[in-house]
């Protein structure tokens, strides 16, 4: 039966396939004896008292999961990690998000959540701290607009879902020159860091909790609203090259369904860059199977 | 018409309590948020699932507390033999409505406020047992998009032609106009979410018809838990934490 990234969507030969097999059945393998996935209806066996958390529900004294996924204990509470689900906010989490809507005072963010998430122009304050007054409030397409990337923190979220963001910092706002790229946010894990700078390439890497990555030029942490001469400057073509690679090298990882960590990603990246394999080349069958084959030897490293 | 021969067998060589061979397979769509393809036989059905997301239209928010669930259904123009011209017909009305309410019944949709979920089904070729396939499909599409549910909802329909009760009816025995159940169950807590039939029967032979297609819902259950399984054990240690 073929599922979802069992078996990838290229054309393989004849030994890429068996590479390839090769390369997944030892993956699964190493992880064999941790194996608690449990799909809808499984009754979940435990002796201990219990509290019961997300994705699990009590039937007839029995508890049953409500959703695909991993049985994950913390101390005395048992839940379920979907895999494949949409982002759940967590408070302080960095998203990357895509505006829909300029409103009132606001803007709508599409984050691949339940609801859309509300930045409001309050949350906003990049230069001096002062009350936003309705000169601002007209002034708000100047510094967003519709489609723009923008990158924020989860400040809080209502009873229903609904989230509001947060941008109070430089380090938050606007994403310009750069890559904007969607995977499932189950791939991303927390971190202290989601903003990373790889010095020796001049790219900023935001790898946010909701599955939206932003890969672009670097920039100075600076005042948004300030269009200097330097903004305007044309992004160096081997910068646009080694963009397109990273996106490409996160592309390959989640149609493969690795884990996507700065570790991983750059990883990935030297590969392609030491296998000579041009940035179109990256999406095809050859390199897909070079990167499952890397990612076996790394986690029989670590192991 | 002879529908079932002397040796027991029916037209496409099955017998009386067999089913179509089952093939399904989960995400088909990328930009879905969970999505299946679901075959019995001939029957082929695509489901794509969107949300939980944010409400589009404000005026279908009704119950405030609760996630709107949303379905289409609709068959392709080549799925059958004959030109269709409509696209929506009162047929395809009437199964957008009764694949939502069943879908509905086994979602927690108390745990998803101000939010909708859609669910698009497409018939890509039909050969009787549409209404089942689409649930089923739909069921692992849902699963497939991490939405919580009571159970997996599986359908499977049954006849009575030539005084034989016949499991997972075909076109040709469908449209012999025989009764046909369509019976929709919730496996593991043991209840009944659809059940519709388009003649009459006796009272003891609606029983024994029920029974068969309760029977072929659970052997459906088996099959759709296998392909769940294997799913998301592939995408947990490929993910490897």
């Amino acid at each position: 039966m073929v599922m979802r990234k069992l078996q990838l969507e290229l054309p393989l030969n004849q030994t890429q396939k068996v590479r390839f097999k090769r390369a997944m059945e030892r993956l699964q393998f190493l992880s064999s004896t941790t194996n608690n996935s449990v799909i809808v209806a499984d009754s979940i066996h435990e002796d201990a008292f219990l509290l019961k958390g997300h994705g699990t529900s009590e039937v007839d004294g029995e508890l049953m999961a409500t959703v695909c996924g991993v049985v994950t204990h913390v101390d005395k509470l048992v839940y379920i990690r979907t895999l494949r689900a949409r982002y759940k906010p967590e408070v302080k989490d960095i998203v990357v998000g895509r505006v829909i809507e300029v409103s009132k005072s606001c803007w709508r963010l599409e984050l691949n959540s339940t609801k859309d998430g509300i930045l409001k122009l309050s949350s906003m304050d990049n230069d001096v701290q002062r009350r936003k007054t309705y000169v601002d409030e007209l002034n708000m397409r100047n510094i967003i607009v519709e489609d723009d990337v923008v990158c924020a923190e989860v400040g809080c979220i209502h009873r229903d879902g609904g989230l509001e963001l947060r941008a109070t910092s430089y380090k938050y706002g606007k994403l310009e020159k750069g890559q904007h790229l969607m995977v499932d946010p189950y791939l991303v894990k927390r971190s202290n860091i989601h903003f990373h700078y790889i010095e020796s390439l001049g790219i900023d890497l935001i790898i946010g909790r909701n599955g939206f990555i932003w890969v672009g030029e670097h920039v100075q942490a600076q005042d948004h609203m300030i269009l200097d001469d330097e903004m305007i400057k044309h992004t160096s073509l081997e910068t646009r090259q080694s963009i397109l690679r990273i996106g490409n090298a996160i592309r390959v990882l989640s149609n493969l369904g690795f884990t996507m960590t700065l570790e991983v990603i750059m990883e990935t990246f030297n590969l392609s860059n030491a296998e000579n394999i041009d940035v179109y080349d990256m999406l095809g069958s050859e390199f897909h199977v070079l990167v499952a084959e890397n990612e076996l030897e790394r986690r029989i490293r670590r192991a | 018409m002879e529908y079932v021969n002397p040796e027991g067998l029916r037209l496409d060589g099955r017998r009386f309590n067999e089913m179509r061979q089952i093939v399904a397979e989960v995400g088909v769509v990328s930009k879905a948020d969970g999505s299946a393809v679901f075959e019995m036989g001939n029957t082929k059905v695509i489901a794509a699932v969107y949300g939980p997301r944010e409400i589009q239209n404000k005026s279908q928010q009704k119950k405030n507390d609760h996630a709107v669930v949303l379905c289409e259904y609709s068959m392709a123009q080549f799925s059958t033999g004959d030109r269709r011209r409509q696209k929506f017909d009162r047929r395809s009305t009437e199964l957008s409505l009764v694949i939502r309410q069943t879908m509905e019944a086994c979602i927690l949709t108390e745990l998803m406020p101000h939010s909708q979920i859609d669910i698009f089904l497409q018939v890509l070729q039909a050969d009787g047992g549409t209404r089942s396939a689409c649930i089923n499909a739909a069921t692992l599409a849902l699963a497939d998009a991490g939405i919580p549910m009571r159970d997996l909802a599986v359908s499977c329909s049954a006849g009575y032609l030539n005084s034989t009760p016949l499991l997972d009816l075909n076109y040709v025995e469908d449209s012999a106009g025989g009764a046909d159940v369509t019976v929709g169950i919730l496996p593991k807590l043991d209840k009944v979410t659809l059940l519709q039939m388009d003649a009459k029967l006796p009272m003891e032979t609606f029983e024994t018809v029920f029974a068969l297609a309760s029977e072929g819902c659970k052997a459906i259950a088996e099959r759709i838990r296998e392909v769940l399984q294997e799913n998301t054990k592939q995408l947990e240690y490929r993910r490897a934490a």
